[in-house]
């Protein structure tokens, strides 16, 4: 087994509403992410990703609170930290986060070049602006931005080239992991891609050593990721390569997310689209038993009552459901024939 | 709008807003009816009596003595007559004649008048002491024997017959009336002005007027400023062009120049609180147009209205039901606003002497006019002008508090 | 489909400039189209591609600059106030962002009732139009009784749009304008969604007319496809034609930019 760059057990964190109510948004994940490689967090909106994201850099801030587990990061275990020193010595060294609206970010009044002063004489009070800018002069080039955005304005760039200016920006500093939430869900399809290129640039070039993409779009997540975990009210529902999680997944939640995929492809057309009905439980309250039991097409009685267990089925592939791997595929393989 | 009431009311600065405007407000309507007097009533002979309980000096005569022997009685009745100016006068004299500063005490007043009696001497002559400071000197030691004598005050009525003054009664230093049995007594809490009216019945009227010329002048520049903004949002092409052409022109105008020549126009007798209000609005509505205008656009492309006109509703009814109640609470927003700044203006306006003509109504503004112009600052008649301004200032304060209360329920983006 | 198929709407030279002198922009520029009856149409474009004003003359929104719309084969006439209401009784629209396209002020019945007045019920019992409203909803996966005195705002985004299709349902439109049905609610409900717009179509036989910039939901929801770049259509066609066998550069290009999973993704393009 390779080296992890990011190890991260049982972790549990919750949101404290105005009500003093606990919203466990965040429970009992375990995750690891290897070096050279990169996982993508999948799911509806509310399933937790975001929150995960938010989690993972062990910097918390209300409303949301750490409640139990541990972060390793390259050895290091900063899920013990205070807040303010994981922002001193861990943001930007450690982890880089980028969130969706990264772009907005940029002081609109400020040259690039200045916010990138600010943030290496963050980390390191005695560079000069000279070196400061041949630096960043180098970066851009080795990651493919022209040198020009530097002496520019934010107004005066695309939004696609301001995302690709901050993401550069977040890993100036050669963090471990970058944390990328989707980055480039506001963007035109070419932005995106442009994006998306940049990324996996930053990985081979060894800027970044890993990387944690989130993303509701499940092609775009294909074609970046090596590793697809599902998320479902707060938990993993199934963690897969992510060949096996587009074209084989287990999990019922999993199956239906994989089945709405929508791509302009030849044969698109005589796939039936398959919908979930109902919506997400409530985390406020979640139910005892499997929480996607409310949902599911297979739910069998004893899927309600007791917590269901992540089911771990080697090569790295897990699943949270009760019903075996092989039958779970038989029953998948029926409604296939039975939709043609 | 029941959910939308219930956060009004829980936002802390909207309710202490509302608290202190209620307060003025239940002010404004109770007290006229517990104090029936005419306000603008001439009461004191001569300007500015100073605030207090006014007791009449020729019914306490003739009502029961009674006798208290008050141990400060002596000691308050000189202590009011005696001045800093003289205790240090005193204490000048007492080191002049060899007695140590640490044993003289000018506050304690009984110790001092005892060391005077003791050590005043007028033949002494003090080495270096001018023969004016002498006289002060012999002046002040007659006064202040006249201050210590124990003997009371005779009454004494003229014979009509005779024109012989008859002693019918004495008053004796430890004699006291109830104020309560005297028939003439009167509370004049923030004294009288210029005019001798008295200045709280006067405030209270004064402050009911202010308030309705705020109102009128709010809700006029409201409706001119919601109707054009709603045109010109709306309908948008030439209307909106002319529309905004004219806002441009009198936001160019500075509306209180136009405010002191329209009134100096109207002239003095057609002034009354009522116009001046009218013109106020008149004045006043070039913002809430510019605003209401664009929150219009704004609106009028959103979905929710085209949704209505696939509904086939009519322009007036999605003005009415589509872009209103979005606007709504903007539009109360400024209503309050323009109210509080009508008041201000009506200040404003009166202060230069082109406010509401005089004869029938106070308003705030004439209040501080009068005030100014009989120069109660100079003279540091404070009561009659710094209540006036305390109430200008706590009827836009909780208005402007009201305002912001509403702005952080109405404004997501300020919520915390 | 027949081979004699029946122009449901078309144009010629339809045109929308924005502005005047300097400030001009051609939103859409001089687009000609030929819309069937019963088939499913796509519009798609990038953001500002003009395929939303498009839609809004479409409409009759907005007027166009120029050109002229044909409706079922004859010039449009949407003159006059009581015109427009004629139109709309042919032509609705289910909007992009559920969230803002109801009045926030008005309750659920209000929607409802208002599509019933615009077919001419405003005048049944009430117990009528609950028994309508209640079909509508049940068509949905809705269940009015729970909606009636509700607010849409407390409806999830998915419930909304459904409110919408609802809407639809009792309008029975011949035409069905859906700008981005499916583009702010989750994967999972976007099928959903797609679902109910196909049996809804099949039910009251109208021809829906999407309007997107997801070339992937386009390529499986309709039949003709038209691609719009800068206020023209660059290529329209077939679905299959147009998606799978490409000819212009700028539909290549946008295919190519769009994440696949069965064929390799080209990343070296841009």
């Amino acid at each position: 087994m390779s080296n992890a760059i990011l190890e991260v057990r049982e972790l549990t964190t919750k949101y404290i509403t105005r009500f003093r109510e606990d919203i466990y948004a965040v429970d009992h994940v375990s995750l690891r992410v290897e070096e050279g490689k990169s996982l993508g967090i999948a799911g509806e909106s509310g399933c937790g990703k975001s929150t995960l994201a938010l989690s993972l850099m062990g910097y918390y801030f209300p409303p949301l609170y750490y409640t139990s587990g541990e972060i390793i990061i390259d050895g290091r275990n900063i899920s013990g930290m205070n807040s303010d020193d994981v922002r001193k010595s861990i943001l930007g060294n450690e982890i880089a986060y980028i969130p969706q609206a990264a772009m907005n970010a940029l002081n609109p009044t400020q040259k690039v070049i200045r916010f990138i002063e600010d943030v290496i004489e963050a980390h390191d009070p005695s560079v000069t602006k000279k070196e400061v800018y041949n630096l960043a002069k180098g970066f851009f080039e080795a990651v493919g931005l022209p040198a020009d955005v530097l002496q520019k304005y934010p107004v005066e760039l695309s939004g696609g080239m301001k995302q690709r200016t901050v993401i550069a920006i977040s890993v100036i500093l050669s963090p471990q992991i970058l944390i990328a939430d989707e980055p480039s869900s506001a963007l035109d399809v070419t932005s995106q891609k442009m994006v998306i290129k940049m990324l996996r640039n930053l990985m081979d070039k060894g800027y970044i050593k890993a990387m944690i993409f989130i993303t509701h779009e499940l092609p775009l997540l294909y074609n970046v990721t090596d590793d697809i975990m599902v998320m479902y009210a707060g938990q993993i529902v199934e963690k897969a390569s992510a060949r096996e999680a587009v074209f084989d997944p287990l999990h019922p939640y999993s199956k239906g997310l994989m089945g709405s995929i929508i791509v302009p492809e030849e044969g698109l057309r005589d796939v039936k689209l398959t919908a979930i009905p109902g919506v997400p439980p409530n985390l406020k309250k979640p139910p005892s038993g499997c929480r996607f039991a409310e949902r599911c097409k297979y739910v069998r009685p004893e899927c309600k009552g007791t917590s269901v267990p992540l089911r771990d089925v080697g090569n790295g592939r897990a699943y949270r459901c009760i019903i075996p791997e092989t039958e779970l595929r038989e029953m998948y393989a029926r409604e296939a024939r039975k939709n043609v | 709008m029941k959910h939308t009431l219930r956060q009004v009311f829980q936002s802390g600065k909207f309710l202490i807003g509302f608290s202190i405007f209620s307060f003025i407000l239940l002010v404004v309507i109770i007290y006229p009816r517990v104090i029936t007097d005419p306000p603008l009533q001439i009461i004191g002979q001569g300007t500015f009596f100073p605030p207090g309980l006014y007791v009449n000096v020729y019914d306490s005569l003739n009502t029961p003595y009674y006798t208290l022997n008050l141990p400060n009685a002596t000691r308050n009745r000189i202590a009011s007559k005696l001045s800093d100016e003289d205790r240090q006068a005193i204490k000048e004299w007492l080191t002049a004649v060899g007695i140590s500063e640490d044993q003289i005490d000018v506050e304690n007043t009984a110790q001092l008048l005892e060391q005077w009696a003791n050590n005043y001497d007028p033949t002494l002559r003090v080495p270096g002491m001018t023969n004016a400071r002498r006289n002060y000197f012999i002046r002040l030691n007659s006064s202040l024997s006249r201050l210590l004598a124990t003997e009371g005050v005779s009454i004494a009525v003229r014979n009509e017959e005779t024109g012989e003054l008859e002693e019918i009664g004495a008053v004796t230093q430890t004699d006291y009336v109830n104020a309560s049995q005297v028939p003439n007594v009167r509370l004049l809490l923030l004294g009288t002005d210029n005019f001798g009216r008295d200045v709280l019945t006067e405030l209270v009227v004064a402050t009911r007027v202010s308030l309705l010329i705020g109102i009128v002048a709010g809700l006029v520049a409201t409706s001119i400023g919601l109707a054009l903004g709603l045109l010109s949002g709306y309908v948008g092409g030439v209307v909106d062009d002319v529309i905004t052409f004219i806002t441009n022109l009198f936001i160019v105008i500075p509306s209180f120049v136009l405010l002191i020549l329209i009134s100096f126009s109207i002239g003095q007798n057609q002034r009354g609180p009522i116009t001046i209000a009218v013109v106020i609005g008149f004045t006043s509505w070039v913002w809430t147009t510019r605003a209401v205008r664009s929150q219009v656009i704004s609106l009028r492309n959103r979905d929710h209205v085209n949704l209505s006109k696939l509904s086939g509703y009519s322009i007036v009814h999605i003005i009415l039901k589509d872009i209103l109640p979005y606007i709504a609470s903007y539009v109360v927003m400024a209503l309050i606003l323009q109210i509080s700044s009508g008041i201000i203006a009506e200040a404003g306006l009166s202060i230069l002497g082109l406010g509401p003509r005089t004869t029938e109504v106070p308003t705030l503004g004439l209040m501080l006019y009068w005030a100014m112009i009989y120069q109660a600052h100079i003279f540091g008649k404070w009561w009659a002008y710094l209540p006036v301004l305390i109430t200008i200032a706590l009827i836009t304060f909780s208005m402007n508090l009201m305002n912001t209360g509403l702005d952080h329920v109405f404004n997501p983006a300020l919520r915390d | 489909m027949s081979d004699e198929k029946k122009l449901c709407l078309s144009g010629k030279g339809v045109t929308k400039v924005f502005g005047v002198g300097r400030r001009k922009t051609v939103a859409v520029d001089h687009v000609d189209f030929n819309f069937y009856e019963g088939e499913i149409i796509s519009i798609v474009g990038e953001s500002g591609s003009g395929k939303t004003t498009l839609a809004k003359m479409l409409l009759g929104l907005i007027n166009e600059t120029e050109g002229d719309i044909y409706f079922q084969g004859e010039k449009r006439d949407i003159g006059s106030h009581r015109k427009k209401k004629k139109y709309w009784k042919s032509i609705q629209a289910i909007f992009q962002d559920p969230f803002s396209a109801y009045n926030t002020f008005n309750k659920i019945d209000t929607v409802l009732l208002d599509c019933i007045r615009m077919r001419g019920g405003g005048r049944l019992p009430h117990e009528q139009k609950v028994a309508m409203m209640t079909e509508a909803c049940s068509f949905v996966n809705l269940k009015f009784a729970e909606l009636t005195n509700k607010y849409p705002f407390e409806l999830s985004g998915g419930q909304q749009q459904r409110l919408m299709i609802a809407r639809i349902f009792l309008l029975k439109p011949k035409i069905l304008l859906a700008d981005e049905p499916t583009s702010m609610i989750d994967a999972c409900s976007r099928a959903t969604i797609l679902d109910m717009l196909m049996q809804l179509r099949d039910e009251i036989g109208m021809t829906p007319i999407f309007i997107t910039h997801d070339i992937g939901l386009a390529y499986y929801v309709s039949d003709s496809v038209y691609i719009m770049e800068h206020g023209r259509f660059v290529e329209s066609g077939s679905a299959d034609e147009v998606i799978l066998r490409p000819k212009e550069p700028y539909t290549k290009r946008l295919l190519n930019d769009v994440p696949k999973i069965y064929e390799e993704w080209d990343l070296s393009t841009v």
